[in-house]
């Protein structure tokens, strides 16, 4: 790794632990409606809306009503995505006229944004009326991510109360997790952004004259706007030269800065961040990037404020904050050296002071290596999704740690709300094993960790890897499955691995190398992303009822301490024993192969 | 002194004869499906045993040989698996066996009228039902539980506990209950029977024995669900491996897709059978082991529950303290010498036949020299002790000399007009606040001086305090002594805290009060007057020797009536637990290995240049699959000793605990397997079988 690579990443990580700490605070304070400024200022917001949607906020609920509260809610939100995709031709601030979305890719995009998976099978600047992308996109963006940090609150009162049915209201928590935290936020980045040159604008689409004429080869598309393909099935490509170019612009930044806090990620344009509109400078991509993992990681913190034991939140930052440095160190290196190929063509790929060496390929020159690979693997390792390079074009084992990333279940920070409650679940587990070496019924925060909760948590892990397999398992198997990917070979084993591991661990970025806007990939990918949302939050909130309705073991000598570097490593073990077991085999196939071609092993 | 009922050798020959059969008699479905990863491992030796079948008729996936030894070696492993269990059922069983035979048909002899030298009638003693009353003579057996009306006698009880020494049965106080089985050695008894024919103690032990297998713990609940939970992982990871091998071989051009015999074989070896074959065993052996301490736990459950008590009730008395108090100091009054005291306090006690009155003479025998004197000789009259004057001593020669309590000899000594020295008072309270029972002597009027009278903390009983502290477990005395004395002892014997002038009442206000706080309360007992509070106790251990009460009350009855045997039970049940997490650990660790070993298999024929990841270099594909699934089904035997005896519990505390068990079974269980799977692939190329 280059010094000045080194100094980036440290830079990085640095700024977001010292930001954690603040964050954290302060979010612990909204949750437990403590005074902190904002939420006294516009209390008052906060009551008209719960007097105008009958929402009474002292009303606890059961784990069963703040389930059923969350999925209707989550359902409703799915369905007006759906309605303003399909009816967006006829509904205003339609700039270029853009047509109805196709059914199938319609509920593809609504339970995408729905799950705060955020997956793009369309192309946003040739798909999205202005419309859709606020009040349809930009909403949902807000909202999923409210919904993940209110099941994490609910879990964490799990650990806090003791004998007692309820864990809060869901309609308090989503609300002031929106109002007070995620609005707040999003408002101070997109003005940062705007500054920085993110356009903001109801105009329509600027058609530029071009200085010189350039023609390239673009799929070549039937009067459906289908790409039309060969009796082979690949994209057949043809020559087009033009003169002008049209430049997509929009209400971009209020989106982008709450696609990147919430772990959303789908971007306001196709190329997401990769676009100079979307991102243009390396300060907006730092702050960008700084706010993919900012909530998930001052979460943490949040969560040893609320349960007493600040130490408890550090050591889960500390076991997400390893792995995920000890990562950056695989990818970072893995694409600075390049690929050994174009070496033995007598290519120089090292770093240079003209040049950054290695593979940009797929990569911005704005960005390099480094920050490209940066925010590769912690777009992945938070459940964000949103790209500033193209994964597909990185090197195997490059490429390889983001979708493992994703394969761990989203857990290395993760989704906001989500990531942390994934990660406590990891806990019960790390837990029960420990307990049991240690001759106790294991306890976590002072809760029995039974039957309940490990049945429970043995879901949350099972879930995504069920997703996840059986999708790619059952796209190979069918051609309408094997038909949309672009590269043969282990390579394009990869492609359809990534899809469905972002998908079914609502990750929501794209490998690439596959033409997913299909009915095939739309209905089996919309699948992955609903039932491995939704089958994860309700056991989430099954233990936190389960163990909010416990009583609190005191600690003793005979405990097993949580916020030791022993439990730390234990964590992290569990995460990663669990995620290599599971996916060594698939991985084996894909990227790990690949670069054992690529090193010259035959 | 004990006689174990039971061999304790872990191979006993027989037990394996029999477990050999049952292996194979417990290879029926219904039987199979009781443990869900064993049951995929049946499943899958079912699956290849066809696909041998169809590749002898010439359409094999793969040569038929290396399905046949696939196939073999799985159906050892689910044999394996079944051999553990039935090896810790066997042990059970003996013990059930033994204790069968106590339970013999005994005659009874029905009294008409609950009184000893009514009538009585010679009936079978499996006809006498709850309310019935017998006559037992020397001689006789117990016909059924019960509790002795009247009469006193010897009652040898080796029978339910192993010890030889027999023991005292009276009507009255504590050690009233008389268990059916066991037989009468000298005088009577006239029993009241107290269980209706099935549910006696000896029927519900051996119910216990021989049901342990049936009912799960708490914790081995959970541990079954997480490892159905990683078997389901598995068996996606290998199930979606055929459509990603056919694709692979579809995509690449070369090679064949994998085979379901290789698929079957790498999903056993992931699937945490180890750790699943020896689950049940490890539970069974609990309670076996439990039983060989003399202990009898009425449920696992109970057994699961003792590793986690964090706090334990011990009564003072027979448990801290010996039973008795001692006498260990003179402290004379000014003008006195200690030899004159010693020699009063030495004439006053020696009629005294008490224990305290037998220590009084010891110790001035000790320290000056006393030979015991001849009473008779001295013409000394005995006062013996009365609830009246609660005072005892001698009368010889004009000398009236008295010991007792400090209040009574007050005023007696008052009582003849003189006056009960202030010195004497200070000495008085010294002694108190030590922890020890004052005894004041008297001359006459004269007060000699105390005799200081202690409780004797036994032996040792520090360090098992401590070492309860170190795993954890808060230890409470409770004793009937007020405060200061019991305060005392209390420092003495090292517990961590006291309840003084326990009532029934605020003993179990005391073990509510913990489990509010959500600690797991774990106590002693055998008085019937202990009996609500151990019937309240999450761990209620009663004593054999305590009261029918009592035994009803708790879920485990020692038979040794040994107080300290609570901690041997707390590690039994923590040893259980542990044994079950590090075999876990171990059987997850161990898939990275097998990984490395199959993975190129499996692939390279597609991807040769997987055959980087052979690191341990096996022979050929065939031997590296073969070489995995061998070292699987092996390593279910090789860890049956441990699963029986449990893994070491040393009390060093959680962490240091977790770190060693995670070093030895956590990275043990990555590396062992490298080593064993390439030594079965040297040894299957040397014998020419790879």
């Amino acid at each position: 790794m280059t010094s000045q690579g080194f100094m980036q990443i440290a830079l990085y990580v640095i700024t977001l632990l010292l930001l954690a700490k603040p964050l954290g605070i302060y979010m612990a304070r909204v949750y437990q409606d403590e005074p902190v400024g904002l939420n006294r200022w516009f209390a008052w917001v906060e009551k008209i809306l719960y007097r105008f949607s009958g929402v009474k906020p002292e009303q606890e609920m059961r784990w069963t009503q703040y389930a059923i509260a969350m999925l209707v809610f989550n359902l409703l939100g799915l369905l007006a995505v759906y309605a303003l995709q399909r009816f967006q031709d006829i509904l205003p601030l339609n700039p270029q006229a853009l047509p109805a979305v196709s059914p199938d890719s319609s509920f593809n995009t609504a339970v995408s944004f729905a799950t705060n998976t955020n997956w793009q099978g369309y192309s946003g600047e040739a798909t999205m009326s202005y419309l859709t992308q606020m009040l349809g996109l930009t909403v949902q963006n807000f909202v999923s991510a409210a919904s993940g940090m209110a099941v994490l609150v609910a879990l964490i009162r799990g650990f806090i109360r003791r004998n007692t049915e309820t864990i809060g209201n869901f309609w308090v928590d989503m609300t002031r997790s929106t109002l007070y935290i995620l609005m707040p936020l999003s408002l101070i980045l997109a003005l940062v952004l705007v500054g920085q040159g993110v356009v903001q604008t109801f105009k329509p689409y600027q058609t530029v004259n071009l200085q010189q004429a350039v023609s390239y080869q673009a799929p070549k598309l039937d009067a459906d706007g289908k790409i039309v393909t060969d009796a082979e099935g690949k994209p057949v490509t043809e020559t087009v030269e033009t003169n002008e170019q049209t430049l997509a612009l929009g209400p971009a930044a209020s989106q982008i800065a709450i696609k990147q806090l919430g772990t959303n990620g789908g971007g306001f344009f196709n190329v997401n961040s990769a676009h100079p509109f979307e991102n243009p400078t390396p300060l907006s991509n730092f702050l960008e990037m700084l706010a993919i993992l900012l909530i998930p990681a001052a979460l943490c913190y949040t969560f040893g404020v609320m349960i007493g034991d600040t130490r408890q939140g550090w050591a889960i930052l500390a076991a997400m904050t390893l792995v995920f440095v000890a990562l950056i160190a695989v990818t970072v290196p893995a694409e600075q050296s390049g690929n050994p190929s174009l070496s033995a063509l007598g290519v120089d790929q090292a770093a240079a002071a003209q040049q950054p060496g290695g593979n940009m390929e797929g990569k911005e020159a704005r960005f390099g290596v480094v920050n490209s690979a940066l925010w590769a693997v912690a777009t992945t390792a938070a459940s964000n999704g949103s790209v500033n390079s193209m994964h597909d074009s990185f090197t195997p084992i490059g490429g390889m740690v983001p979708m493992w990333l994703i394969q761990l279940g989203e857990v290395i920070y993760g989704g906001v709300g989500s990531g942390l409650y994934g990660m406590i679940v990891y806990a019960l587990i790390a837990v029960f094993i420990a307990g049991l070496m240690i001759g106790r019924t294991p306890e976590y925060l002072g809760k029995k960790v039974e039957a309940f909760e490990v049945k429970m948590s043995a879901i949350v892990i099972l879930i995504p890897p069920l997703m996840v397999l059986a999708g790619t398992a059952i796209a190979l198997m069918m051609d309408a499955g094997k038909a949309s990917i672009f590269n043969p070979g282990a390579h394009g084993f990869s492609e359809v691995l990534y899809a469905f591991s972002s998908a079914g661990n609502n990750n929501g970025s794209a490998f690439g190398g596959i033409s997913a806007n299909v009915p095939f990939y739309n209905f089996m990918l919309g699948m992955a992303m609903l039932f491995s949302r939704y089958w994860l939050m309700i056991p989430v909130l099954a233990i936190a009822g389960s163990l909010a309705a416990k009583k609190t073991v005191p600690v003793g000598p005979g405990t097993l301490s949580t916020h030791t570097p022993l439990f730390v490593m234990l964590l992290i073990g569990t995460v990663l024993m669990v995620g290599a077991l599971t996916f060594v085999p698939a991985l084996a196939l894909g990227p790990v192969v690949e670069h054992l071609q690529m090193i010259g092993h035959k | 002194m004990t006689t174990k009922p039971v061999s304790t050798s872990l191979f006993d020959p027989e037990i394996l004869q029999q477990a050999a059969i049952d292996a194979f008699l417990k290879l029926t479905p219904q039987q199979q499906w009781k443990n869900p990863v064993m049951f995929v491992v049946y499943l899958g030796s079912i699956l290849t045993t066809i696909l041998w079948f169809q590749a002898l008729g010439g359409q094999g996936e793969e040569p038929s040989g290396f399905i046949l030894a696939v196939t073999i070696w799985l159906w050892f492993t689910v044999l394996f698996a079944n051999f553990a269990e039935a090896v810790a059922e066997g042990r059970s069983k003996a013990q059930a066996a033994f204790l069968r035979s106590a339970k013999r048909e005994i005659s009874a002899k029905k009294l008409d009228e609950p009184r000893y030298g009514s009538n009585y009638s010679k009936v079978s003693g499996s006809t006498l039902r709850k309310g019935d009353v017998v006559l037992i003579e020397a001689g006789d057996f117990v016909p059924g539980d019960g509790e002795v009306i009247e009469g006193v006698a010897s009652v040898d009880e080796s029978a339910i506990t192993g010890e030889s020494a027999p023991v005292i049965r009276e009507s009255g106080g504590d050690f009233s209950s008389v268990t059916g089985g066991t037989r009468v050695l000298s005088d009577w008894l006239v029993v009241r029977i107290s269980a209706n024919p099935g549910e006696s103690f000896l029927d519900r032990m051996i119910s216990m024995v021989e049901s342990a297998k049936r009912q799960k713990t708490p914790n081995e609940i959970a541990l079954t669900i997480l490892l159905v939970a990683l078997t389901l992982v598995f068996l996606f990871a290998t199930v979606t491996l055929l459509p990603f091998s056919l694709y692979s071989v579809e995509t690449s051009g070369a090679g064949h897709p994998i085979t379901v015999t290789v698929l079957v074989a790498l999903l056993v070896c992931l699937i945490p059978t180890t750790i699943g074959g020896l689950l049940s065993a490890i539970g069974v052996a609990g309670i076996g082991r439990m039983m060989q301490k003399n202990v009898i736990a009425t449920s696992g459950r109970a057994v699961e529950a003792a590793g986690d008590v964090d706090v334990l009730l011990l009564d003072k008395t027979g448990t801290i303290t010996l039973g008795n108090r001692q006498a260990s100091a003179l402290i004379p009054v000014k003008g006195v010498s200690e030899k004159d005291l010693a020699d009063a306090a030495q004439l006053a006690s020696l009629a005294d036949e008490t224990p305290e009155g037998r220590s009084i003479v010891v110790l001035a025998k000790q320290k000056f020299g006393f030979r015991e004197r001849d009473v008779h000789s001295l013409g000394a009259t005995f006062v013996h002790f009365s609830a009246q004057t609660r005072m005892s001593g001698v009368n010889l020669e004009g000398r009236q000399i008295r010991k007792g309590a400090a209040d009574a000899i007050r005023s007696y000594i008052e009582d003849q007009g003189s006056h009960f020295p202030n010195e004497l008072k200070t000495m008085v309270d010294d002694v108190a606040r030590r922890g020890s029972t004052p005894l004041v002597v008297a001359d006459g009027s004269r007060a000699l001086g105390v005799i200081e009278l202690k409780d004797i903390v036994k032996g040792g009983i520090k360090e098992r305090f401590a070492e309860l502290r170190q795993m954890g477990i808060k230890t409470i005395m409770i004793t009937g002594d007020n405060r200061l004395t019991a305060a005392a002892i209390a420092a003495e014997a090292g517990v961590d805290d006291f309840l003084a002038e326990a009532t029934p009442e605020a003993k179990l206000k005391l073990i509510r009060q913990h489990q509010t706080d959500g600690r797991l309360v774990a106590m002693t007992g055998d008085g019937t007057n202990d009996a609500p509070a151990l019937a309240q106790a999450d761990v209620a251990v009663a004593m054999n020797s305590g009261t029918q009460a009592a035994k009803e009350a708790g879920n485990m009855v020692d038979l040794d009536s040994n107080p300290t045997k609570l901690i041997e039970i707390v590690e039994t049940g923590k040893q259980m637990l542990m044994t079950r997490g590090a075999l876990t650990t171990f059987s997850i660790a161990n898939d990275v290995a097998k990984y490395f070993a199959i993975i190129p298999a499996a692939f390279a024929t597609t991807y040769p240049a997987l055959n980087v990841l052979n690191v341990m270099g096996l022979a050929t594909p065939a031997s590296a699959i073969l070489s995995a699934v061998i070292f699987n089904a092996l390593i279910i035997i090789a860890l049956i000793p441990l699963a029986l005896k449990g893994i070491r519990y040393s009390p060093v505390g959680a962490e240091k605990l977790l770190q060693n068990n995670l070093l030895i079974y956590g990275v043990g269980g990555l590396i062992v397997p490298f080593i064993g799977i390439k030594a079965i692939d040297l040894l299957l190329v040397a014998m020419k079988l790879a």
